[in-house]
């Protein structure tokens, strides 16, 4: 697994072993800060020249009580000087702030797993807090691990003392000490936290102060301190990576920027009506930010006013857009069912989530592609992508414009929580290489009907108030197929029901043909996966190639309508295994599509899977 | 702008569509649709830049009738539509429309943030205390005990009064009419159009075939001026066939009560006057219910106030003038960046 922590045989001119990657996580109470602790390593992985990919795991509760177990806050990532995929599978050091976290996370490290632990907050209440009955710290829990104890608490304190801060706020500072202490054993830059400091905290000159000399304090202890021999600093070289200039991301920020680019290619301004819900909010966030380019939010009174008021904003002629999680996406739907027949487009993001109902809405999930695509009353045919990395999120943000836009149609973009929240290097591409698709508005009257169709592609004219002499009306009852007025002739009803659905499925031809991610386009087993599973897949499967394992993955980012060349691509394998973050969804479409006998694979733990569990499978599947 | 000077004035019929209207024979939309037609001649709207948005129902079928741009949409919805159209395009001149049910049932919400957001659109709630298009069952505006389909025994659960609610909700401009009275009606959709912000007029409409006669205990032509009451910014609100009864508070107490001018001492000058920018008082007029007290119609409230999508643009201006859009090539490469060559 190159995901394992490897002891560096070779050394650095400055004496530091080099590894090939390392997987840290940093665990804590909500209120300690692992967030920001993980953000900012990320940063400063980023500028160091490493792949990455982050996990961030944090609970529903605002401020749960503090140091029980499900106010457990954690935050993953997986740097390497080669092409990262993952989160990674297992934590080769794990960071734990207080029993609680202990407690939640000492199952994922390996054995001989490096814990680094801040033994100031293993008092006697928070024990009973985290449910140990005994001091893990000396009963035997981590005697097979390399534990490093140190009371961070107490150092914290002492490094900010004369910094002005109360003994509160000197504690809080603690996640830098320890970050400082992480930017030493893996050589990080500290400068671009400190200038986030001393910008984030610039009215609490003290607080940037205090949190400073925490940070430095944490790295000058790893210096000094007779930390144990394998402990000691590591270096992890660049990653061999295209030419560019490039960023770390999350996926929202990639999605705010496709539509707003997919919008300017569109020649339209945005309009986003949401509510707000967890784990969509951050896009209403972003773009609220954002409007000096030509960019109307809006948080509406409920998910329904949301999508409806999307909507208006269409039909006025912008670009209506909704973003919500599956929850919010149900309460949509019959709206959804009216941009159908009106045929106006819309941009449905859902940033899906552990359900059904309320789930687990902090943890992930890809458990939304039956409502995506078939979860409408009546015969509702509309367009679905899925996003696989925060990088693609970018690329799925503006081909949804592009289709709404193009064919009159309300498209779902299946995001993923996970995907919105998890960052990874990406290489910043440039807006102007993207094929302008420029909205022709229909502004002759002549011969001019609401549903009169494009030959081509089936689409009505988009028509806006406002524009003389296209005075109609639209709306939720059957148009007539030539004149648009209401009908309620059953003949004419099979027809829009029968055009409707073409209009959906020629899509298809206006879409790339499925290709193979990577792996022979003919041979004993296909992987089929969609969404965020793209990494850990195509991760195992190299792995099983380099075993010499006949595995080839196929990712699906067109779910609705499915990529013409498709059935035959799946035909040309004896075995086919679709692993999904879900209970079996895509597989099913799969099957009702081209009747072969695909096998399901899940996990349903609002986690990513891992590449160790995906290799199994795939090997007990050619095995059999 | 959108707006275009016509060339020839267009007369009512001009603004009707060329699709059969589909109520019932006798229903109080068609005289309602005729006064919208003549406010709109007398606005001189131009019918490119009007629209009529509604939600479902029998006054939802609405759009269609109107020669001008319609979103007949979905049950309740209508507000949040519209509100998406005016953000969308200010220009726009938007008329939503719906019925007891559409928008104080299962719209309530979206009615209730239309007007509490102030967004300038005319909302004209054909009240008729009943479900026309589902056959006939109890409403939110039924008197308690009306017998229906699903309360035979007669509904036991307290209406609620439409203006009321849009006083509540601080709705800045709230009338009430009678669908037939086409003498005041067009006139008051006039004032409907220019209130800048959310213009609420209830429509008390007749529906001939659930709850015929519903209102006429006020307004049948012999009791009409002895049930209602005319609310005249400035003005004593007197009503009565003879003029003389009015509107009074009660002394020593904040509630009304009516007076006749002349009897037991009472003078002119103790009716109250009209002050259509006085909530509270515009809050016990719209409450008023017959027999004990007239049925309060005009404006009854009226207090401009910025709109909403106003505001927005204006803060969406400023916030473009402080922080001009660059490119998004360049919007995209701020912050912390790397190259590799």
């Amino acid at each position: 697994m190159a995901t394992k922590l490897k002891h560096g045989e070779e050394t650095d001119e400055q004496g530091r072993r080099i590894l090939d990657s390392v997987c840290i996580r940093f665990a804590g109470d909500s209120g300690d800060g692992m967030q920001l602790t993980g953000t900012q390593f990320t940063q400063s992985t980023a500028l160091m020249g490493n792949d990455l990919a982050t996990f961030p795991d944090f609970p529903a509760e605002i401020r749960a009580p503090i140091g029980t177990t499900y106010g457990v806050s954690a935050f993953q990532i997986n740097f390497a000087s080669f092409d990262i995929m993952t989160p990674g599978d297992a934590p080769d050091v794990l960071v734990v702030m207080n029993p609680a976290a202990l407690k939640v996370h000492l199952r994922d490290v390996a054995p001989g797993g490096v814990i680094i632990l801040n033994t100031g907050a293993f008092t006697d209440r928070n024990l009973d807090k985290a449910g140990y009955k005994t001091n893990p710290l000396t009963d035997g829990t981590i005697v097979d691990f390399r534990a490093i104890e140190i009371d961070i608490s107490k150092l914290t304190l002492a490094a900010v003392e004369g910094s002005g801060v109360t003994q509160k706020e000197g504690l809080r500072c603690k996640n830098l000490w320890t970050l400082g202490l992480l930017s030493w054993m893996y050589n990080r830059e500290r400068q671009p936290t400190i200038d986030w400091l001393n910008q984030r905290f610039a009215k609490q000159p003290e607080v940037a102060a205090a949190n400073i000399a925490a940070l430095n304090a944490g790295h000058a202890y790893g210096e000094t301190a007779e930390l144990p021999s394998d402990v000691s600093a590591y270096v992890v070289p660049k990653a061999a990576v295209d030419p560019g200039t490039y960023r770390a991301v999350t996926g929202i920020e990639t999605t705010s920027w496709g539509l707003l680019v997919g919008a300017q290619k569109a020649g339209l301004d945005i309009f986003l009506g949401s509510y707000p819900i967890t784990p969509a909010s951050p896009l209403l966030h972003t773009l609220s930010n954002l409007r000096q380019y030509g960019v109307v939010t809006f948080q509406a009174e409920d998910e329904i006013s949301a999508i409806c008021s999307a909507l208006g904003a269409s039909y006025a002629g912008a670009l209506g857009i909704t973003a919500s999680s599956g929850p919010g996406i149900a309460l949509k739907t019959e709206a959804l069912g009216l941009a159908t027949v009106a045929e106006l487009p819309l941009v449905v993001v859902n940033f899906q989530r552990a359900g059904p109902s309320t789930g687990l809405p902090t943890k992930t999930e890809q458990s939304d592609l039956y409502q995506a695509v078939w979860g409408r009353n009546a015969d509702t045919p509309l367009p679905v992508v899925a996003a696989a990395t925060p990088g693609d999120c970018y690329d799925c943000a503006i081909e949804v414009v592009r289709i709404a836009t193009k064919y009159m149609t309300p498209v779902i973009f299946l995001n993923e929580g996970y995907l919105a929240n998890a960052a990874e290097p990406w290489k910043i591409p440039d807006a102007d290489d993207i094929e302008p698709f420029p909205v022709e508005f229909r502004t002759d009257p002549e011969g001019f009907q609401p549903y009169l169709r494009d030959e081509q592609t089936l689409a009505r004219p988009w028509a806006k108030p406002g524009t003389p002499g296209l005075t109609h009306r639209i709306g939720g009852i059957e148009k007539d197929y030539d004149s648009g007025n209401i009908s309620y002739d059953p003949e004419n009803h099979h027809r829009m029901t029968k055009v409707r659905a073409a209009k959906i499925n020629n899509i298809a031809n206006d879409i790339p043909l499925q290709t193979v991610a990577s792996g022979n386009e003919t041979g004993k087993l296909a992987v089929i996966g969609w969404g965020s599973t793209y990494g850990a897949i195509e991760q195992a499967a190299r792995h099983c190639r380099k075993q010499g394992l006949d595995v080839t993955h196929i990712h699906i980012r067109y779910i609705w309508p499915l990529p013409r060349n498709l059935g035959e691509l799946l035909a040309g394998f004896d075995k086919l295994l679709v692993p999904e973050m879900n209970n079996g969804q895509l597989v099913t479409l799969l099957r009702a599509e081209y009747c072969l006998p695909a096998e399901s694979l899940t996990q349903i733990n609002g986690r990513p899977f891992k590449v160790a569990d995906l290799e199994d499978e795939f090997r007990a599947r050619l095995e059999d | 702008m959108n707006v275009q000077t016509l060339s020839e004035p267009l007369k009512p019929n001009d603004y009707a569509s060329d699709q059969e209207l589909r109520w019932c024979p006798g229903c109080g939309d068609y005289a309602i649709i005729k006064s919208v037609q003549r406010a709109m001649a007398e606005l001189k709207a131009d019918p490119a830049n009007t629209v009529f948005i509604s939600g479902i129902g029998c006054a939802a079928r609405f759009p269609y009738y109107m020669e001008t741009y319609g979103f007949h949409t979905i049950h309740g919805r209508a507000p949040a539509i519209a509100t998406g159209v005016k953000l969308a395009n200010p220009e726009l001149d938007v008329w939503v429309i719906g019925g007891d049910g559409d928008m104080l049932s299962i719209g309530g919400n979206h009615t209730l943030h239309v007007l509490r957001r102030n967004i300038d659109v005319q909302v004209l709630l054909f009240n008729n205390e009943i479900y026309g298009l589902t056959k006939g069952q109890y409403s939110p505006t039924s008197k308690v005990g009306t017998r229906s389909p699903s309360t035979p025994a007669g509904s036991v659960d307290s209406p609620i009064s439409a203006c009321v609610f849009a006083l509540g909700c601080n709705a800045r401009f709230v009338a009430r009419a009678v669908d037939t009275d086409l003498k005041r009606l067009p006139g008051l959709l006039v004032e409907a159009k220019h209130h800048k912000g959310t213009s609420f007029v209830e429509i008390l409409q007749n529906c001939i075939v659930y709850n015929d006669g519903v209102f006429s205990a006020f307004t049948e032509k012999a009791i009409a001026a002895d049930g209602q009451i005319l609310c005249e910014h400035g003005k004593p609100l007197l009503f009565g066939k003879d003029g003389n009864r009015g509107l009074r508070l009660t002394p020593g107490k904040l509630d009304l009560e009516v007076v006749t001018v002349g009897e037991n001492g009472i003078t002119e000058d103790e009716i109250l006057i009209h002050d259509e920018a006085n909530r509270p008082q515009a809050l016990m007029l719209a409450g008023m219910r017959p027999p004990s007290f007239p049925v309060a119609m005009g404006v009854i409230f009226r207090d401009p106030g910025p709109a909403y999508e106003i505001s927005m643009h204006e803060q969406i201006a400023e916030v473009t003038a402080e922080n001009p859009p660059e490119a998004l090539n360049d919007l995209m490469r701020k912050g912390r960046t790397w190259t590799v060559s």
